[in-house]
């Protein structure tokens, strides 16, 4: 009886129910999603009001504002990436599971990329409007974000898994995590500034899908090692 | 550390005469753990839950199949809750119902008995046993001592050891 009970599943539908959970965790909790995105606008609109109407002024500072807001937005919801499956035993059970522990963890980072990178991407072209940033120079902005979250939702598995269950785990998350943020953000930003000036943004975007799929091996295996050090 | 969670400082663990380090995920599909914590998500339903711990067992369940499992366990018709509803005792029942839908032979419960009633305890024991006749193994740690169907068990009283 107990075996007619349930039929063994393969390792991708395993991937897919934990991507699942966590898009019907966040739908359930929707601030989580939505506190990213309105910071993410608020920041980037801050600035054109702090420095003026000088519009070759904002213009220029458009990309790299655009950027650092993105970045400091995706990190928000970092903390909370490994949090309470660490608090109610879930990431005890993961550990534990038949399917590898780095798989289950891409499967997560893919999820927060999906809910904070993603919103962001699609957000961005509006603000990069409010910039006066031409049609052209959205697309490239959009495109460098597009490659560009995903790592920042992957290198920041590490730092999640890192500061798991130490107190004033956010600050440490940030002081660990910003610096190396620096290379996607050069990059991403460095995109938009090429294409403006003329030098095709090809190069700077090349530089930043092969930083994704650098990370895309290395953060999973580095994120396993780190819980595995939090579990003990 | 019998599951692998902790690294072995000395000495080895053996499944079936071979390392565990040696078939990690062979010793993984044999094991069933749960420690004090529930691993039940506060905000999910309960048999939301269930589906996804087995999905993390590599087992995929149907609903109506979880739902009879409640029942079984004393837990009937409460699948659409959401766990943060339930009372200790029963949050308990719903992780320990995972027992029932596992399919490992070697079961490792940290204090199973805590914060559940005497039914509770007694469906527990017959559960245990039931996984011992039928050729399993299970390590379990309590402060009580429980009768499991009167099968023997080794038992090793820690409060001798000289313990941290």
């Amino acid at each position: 009886m107990r075996v007619s009970m349930s039929q063994e599943m393969g390792t991708t539908s395993v991937l897919w129910a934990v991507l699942q959970r966590e898009v019907s965790l966040a739908m359930r909790q929707k601030g989580e999603v939505l506190t990213p995105l309105v910071f993410f606008v608020v920041i980037a609109s801050l600035f054109p009001l702090g420095i003026g109407p000088e519009s070759a002024l904002l213009l220029r500072m458009a990309p790299g504002v655009l950027w650092v807001s993105a970045l400091l937005a995706a990190m928000l919801s970092l903390q909370r990436l490994f949090s309470t499956d660490y608090s109610d035993g879930t990431l005890e059970q993961m550990a534990l599971s038949t399917t590898p522990l780095g798989l289950l963890v891409l499967a997560k980072s893919v999820a927060h990329f999906l809910l904070s990178g993603l919103p962001l991407v699609l957000v961005a072209p509006v603000l990069g409007l409010q910039f006066g940033l031409d049609e052209r120079a959205l697309g490239v902005l959009v495109a460098s974000l597009l490659l560009g979250t995903p790592t920042l939702s992957l290198i920041g598995s590490i730092g999640a898994a890192l500061t798991l269950g130490v107190r004033g785990a956010g600050v440490l998350l940030s002081l660990l995590i910003l610096p190396l943020y620096i290379p996607v953000l050069i990059f991403g930003a460095g995109a938009v500034e090429a294409d403006a000036a003329g030098l095709g943004a090809g190069g700077h975007l090349s530089l930043l899908a092969a930083l994704l799929v650098v990370s895309l091996f290395f953060a999973p295996l580095a994120t396993t090692a780190a819980l595995k050090i939090s579990l003990e | 550390m019998l599951c692998g969670l902790a690294a072995i400082e000395s000495g080895d663990i053996c499944w079936k005469g071979v390392s565990v380090r040696a078939q990690v995920e062979a010793f993984r599909r044999e094991l069933f753990y749960l420690g004090h914590l529930n691993a039940l998500q506060e905000s999910m339903t309960v048999s939301e839950n269930i589906v996804f711990s087995a999905a993390l067992g590599g087992l995929a369940v149907a609903q109506r199949d979880v739902a009879e499992l409640l029942v079984q366990f004393g837990v009937g018709g409460r699948g659409g809750q959401v766990v943060r509803h339930l009372s200790q005792g029963q949050k308990r029942r719903v992780a320990l119902l995972r027992l029932a839908l596992s399919r490992a032979r070697l079961w490792v419960l940290d204090e199973p008995f805590v914060a559940m009633d005497d039914a509770g305890i007694r469906m527990l024991a017959n559960l245990v046993a039931k996984h011992l006749n039928t050729g399993g193994l299970a390590v379990i740690t309590s402060h009580q001592s429980v009768d499991m169907g009167g099968i023997p068990a080794q038992i090793l009283d820690l409060s001798a050891c000289a313990c941290q």
